[in-house]
């Protein structure tokens, strides 16, 4: 069990430091780093409290308090996966919209452009 | 381009890489429709397409990064709608609409008091041929789409297609971007318009391959399934009972 911990923590810990460099290169933006932030904290908190996941597996039912770690590591994912999923379609819309948008008004000068270059 | 004073009509040819065929099609409309204007959407093309129809006499709306079929015709849409034309109608630039049938779509369209018009091939018994592939996604979507609209639709994947302008506000509002000919369908059926098919022949691809491959194939259906029923999630109960008292068959 301790072996399974303090490899959880080691990954949190290594995500921390990925997400933090990440935002440092501008790779990702600041507050798409929150979310990945909270939850590896969280989860390197629950993996160094011993009393604190034992207690949330007793009060939840797991006989064995490693197991509901990875639960939750599972639902984090989910839960990302989701609101990522949203945040990309929003941005793929708004990007179609504007690629329209811009065509339209490219078509618009070249026309008035054809116009004033008539006699 | 001539503007909708001139001819309330715009045929629009969405085109991704058709150097080979958009030239053609793009006369064969000037031919059959006279003082039309076309307007040709280049979906980014990486060869000619652009200069073939500008060669041929069409305008050419170019999109600054690839979109796929739905986006492509949306943009046309919204420039139609803006450009103030009370009729559009669709014509693929591969060369597989024949031209010579759009009067006869146009007709409908402005008698018949529709929304839509569809070019099908499958009213009359035309000559028309689809691969067997095709013709089994063709006959399943009929059963699918028949509870939903109401009605049997014969040809819903047909991308020949007539809207008037109140099609056309709808359409440059909303409009399925992956594949949208038969989601298109379902859009048009939430708002309680009116569709007709009209009997028109469809010939091979004139040059070129076609984008939907067998793998990809079912992927259409998938993707189509799924935003048929996310179109009927959407759907406006309050015009239920309108919508299929108005259909028109």
């Amino acid at each position: 069990m301790d072996r399974l911990l303090n490899a959880m923590t080691i990954a949190c810990g290594a995500v921390i430091l990925l997400v933090l460099v990440s935002v440092r290169r501008a790779h990702i933006r600041v507050e798409y780093s929150v979310s990945w932030l909270l939850a590896a904290a969280a989860l390197v908190v629950l993996s160094r409290a011993d009393g604190v996941l034992q207690s949330l597996a007793r009060y939840l039912g797991f006989l064995y308090p490693p197991l509901m770690l990875l639960l939750i590591v599972g639902c984090v994912f989910v839960i990302m996966f989701y609101r990522f999923s949203i945040i990309i379609s929003k941005l793929r819309d708004d990007n179609i919209a504007l690629a329209q948008r811009m065509a339209i008004l490219e078509y618009h000068l070249q026309a008035l452009k054809d116009q004033n270059l008539r006699p | 381009m001539p503007t909708p004073s001139q001819s309330p009509l715009l045929v629009i040819v969405p085109a991704f890489n058709e150097e080979a065929a958009v030239g053609d099609v793009v006369r064969s409309i000037h031919q059959s429709v006279s003082g039309v204007s076309v307007l040709v959407i280049d979906d980014c093309s990486a060869d000619g397409t652009v200069a073939a129809a500008r060669a041929a006499g069409a305008e050419v709306l170019c999109l600054p990064h690839h979109l796929g079929l739905g986006g492509c015709v949306q943009a046309g849409y919204k420039l139609a709608f803006e450009l103030g034309y009370q009729y559009v109608i669709r014509v693929d630039g591969d060369g597989q609409h024949d031209p010579a049938d759009i009067p006869r779509l146009y007709e409908v369209l402005r008698t018949s008091g529709c929304e839509m018009v569809i070019g099908s091939r499958f009213v009359e018994q035309n000559g028309s041929r689809t691969s067997p592939v095709r013709s089994l996604g063709i006959r399943f979507f009929r059963m699918v789409l028949r509870p939903i609209l109401g009605k049997a639709v014969r040809d819903p994947t047909s991308g020949f297609v007539g809207v008037n302008r109140t099609a056309l506000a709808l359409f440059s509002r909303s409009f399925p971007l992956e594949y949208p000919e038969i989601e298109a369908l379902v859009v048009l059926q939430r708002k309680a318009f009116q569709f007709q098919e009209v009997p028109c022949k469809m010939r091979p691809r004139a040059a070129g391959r076609s984008s939907i491959t067998t793998l990809r194939s079912i992927s259409y259906i998938v993707h189509v399934l799924l935003g048929v029923f996310v179109n009927v999630l959407r759907y406006d109960r309050r015009l239920r009972t309108g919508a299929r008292g108005k259909t028109k068959g």
